[in-house]
């Protein structure tokens, strides 16, 4: 070994190759062997966010795997967005799910609406929002709960459910959320969007 | 050489005080900021931190005559790397709300400075086993000052420690108020501020 010349071109090149392929073996080992069980934490995961909007919160995995059995009656694929009808204290609600844009990158969502067009719950979600700011829209469940009971259709019929930075009409706009007004503006676009796609149908 | 000889000994608990990583050396600052708004997030990441320098330490202490020197940070990196994303999957595998809570910082971790300072500045020149003790020794000083700072930021700022409510209700109805600016990561530097200041008054000593 000491006669080894270890900064000749050749060494280096087979050393960094030998050394790639150990870890990408390992990489790959690590990653099928956990594979099962992160699935299954993301599945519970986007039950219990499911379960947040429909303002179902502080459960713990079996449990809320329990009461998601027992709430949610039916999953539907609308036009690419996916629909959860579900019951909740005998009353008949839809769990929309939604997909877009925040600031820094992806934001999602969920808004439970009932049989009168009004919201129930909601609950959202982000990959990389500013904390303290943009991250509120997840972490504040005051500001979620600022949806419950806004109308999503205004007298003509149009998408009317809105965050905006100045509410003029109560009945359908949510004040958005203070110092993260393009985050605000993403939930916005995203609710608005998903909703088109399912007013198409 | 015995197990815990006084030069072992000394390699452990220097990094817990006089070396100590972010007291003495301020590395690391960054994400012990970052994770320390709560006490459950500030430890995993702190037993994070303390195996994954451990097992860099005494990896690249295993093959340091084998690296070539001219791409040692690029190995060091690697295996490093390769620790950091093993010890993410394992996360997201069996704590996952702690990982989506640390999110991007186990990532970070790879350019943690504590881990670089350390594998250069130790573990290219010393054997596996006193390498691996200044690995734990280094990631516990880091996980301590998380620790501190994260118990007094979740107390101070939402009432609780690791989730339950330490400060009673009857405390909120005489019109106590949890301290908000205590989950912004600015009081985590001005408390980690603090802990230097303590330290540096009654713990240091030059050498």
């Amino acid at each position: 070994m000491a006669k080894l010349n270890t900064n000749s071109n050749a060494y280096i090149i087979i050393y960094s190759a030998v050394l790639v392929v150990i870890v990408a073996f390992l990489l790959a080992f690590v990653y099928q062997a956990l594979k099962p069980m992160q699935d299954a934490n993301v599945a519970l995961d986007v039950k219990k966010q499911i379960l947040y909007s429909l303002n179902i919160r502080n459960l713990d995995g079996a449990e809320a795997e329990a009461k998601y059995a027992d709430v949610v009656k039916e999953e539907k694929d609308i036009n690419g967005v996916k629909l959860y009808s579900c019951q909740v204290d005998d009353q008949q609600i839809v769990v929309v799910t939604l997909k877009g844009m925040g600031l820094w990158g992806g934001i999602s969502g969920y808004l439970a609406i009932d049989t009168d067009d009004k919201v129930y719950g909601a609950y959202f979600n982000h990959e990389s929002e500013t904390a303290g700011l943009g991250a509120e829209i997840k972490d504040s469940q005051e500001w979620q709960e600022k949806f419950i009971g806004k109308k999503i259709f205004d007298a003509d019929g149009n998408i009317a459910l809105s965050v905006v930075k100045k509410v003029e009409d109560p009945e359908t706009q949510v004040d958005c959320v203070t110092g993260a007004t393009l985050t605000s503006n993403g939930v916005d676009a995203m609710i608005k969007d998903c909703l088109k796609k399912l007013k198409e149908e | 050489m015995a197990l815990f000889s006084k030069q072992n000994k000394e390699v452990f608990t220097n990094p817990l005080n006089l070396d100590h990583p972010i007291l003495g050396q301020v590395l690391g600052i960054c994400s012990a900021l970052a994770v320390t708004a709560q006490l459950k997030p500030a430890i995993v990441m702190g037993l994070a931190v303390t195996v994954i320098t451990a097992f860099s330490n005494t990896i690249i202490s295993i093959i340091r005559n084998t690296i070539p020197n001219r791409i040692r940070i690029v190995v060091q990196l690697v295996v490093v790397a390769a620790l950091v994303t093993i010890v993410s999957q394992i996360l997201k595998a069996f704590a996952y709300d702690v990982s989506v809570q640390l999110s991007v910082y186990v990532g970070l971790i790879i350019t943690n400075c504590i881990l670089m300072g350390r594998l250069e500045a130790f573990a290219m020149q010393n054997k596996p086993w006193p390498s691996f003790l200044d690995g734990v020794g280094n990631g516990l000083g880091y996980a301590m000052i998380l620790v501190i700072v994260g118990a007094v930021r979740e107390l101070l700022g939402r009432g609780s420690l690791l989730g339950f409510q330490i400060i009673p209700d009857a405390c909120y109805d005489f019109g106590y108020v949890n301290n908000g600016m205590m989950t912004m990561p600015a009081m985590a530097l001005i408390l980690v501020g603090c802990v230097i200041w303590v330290h540096r008054a009654y713990f240091y000593k030059e050498k």
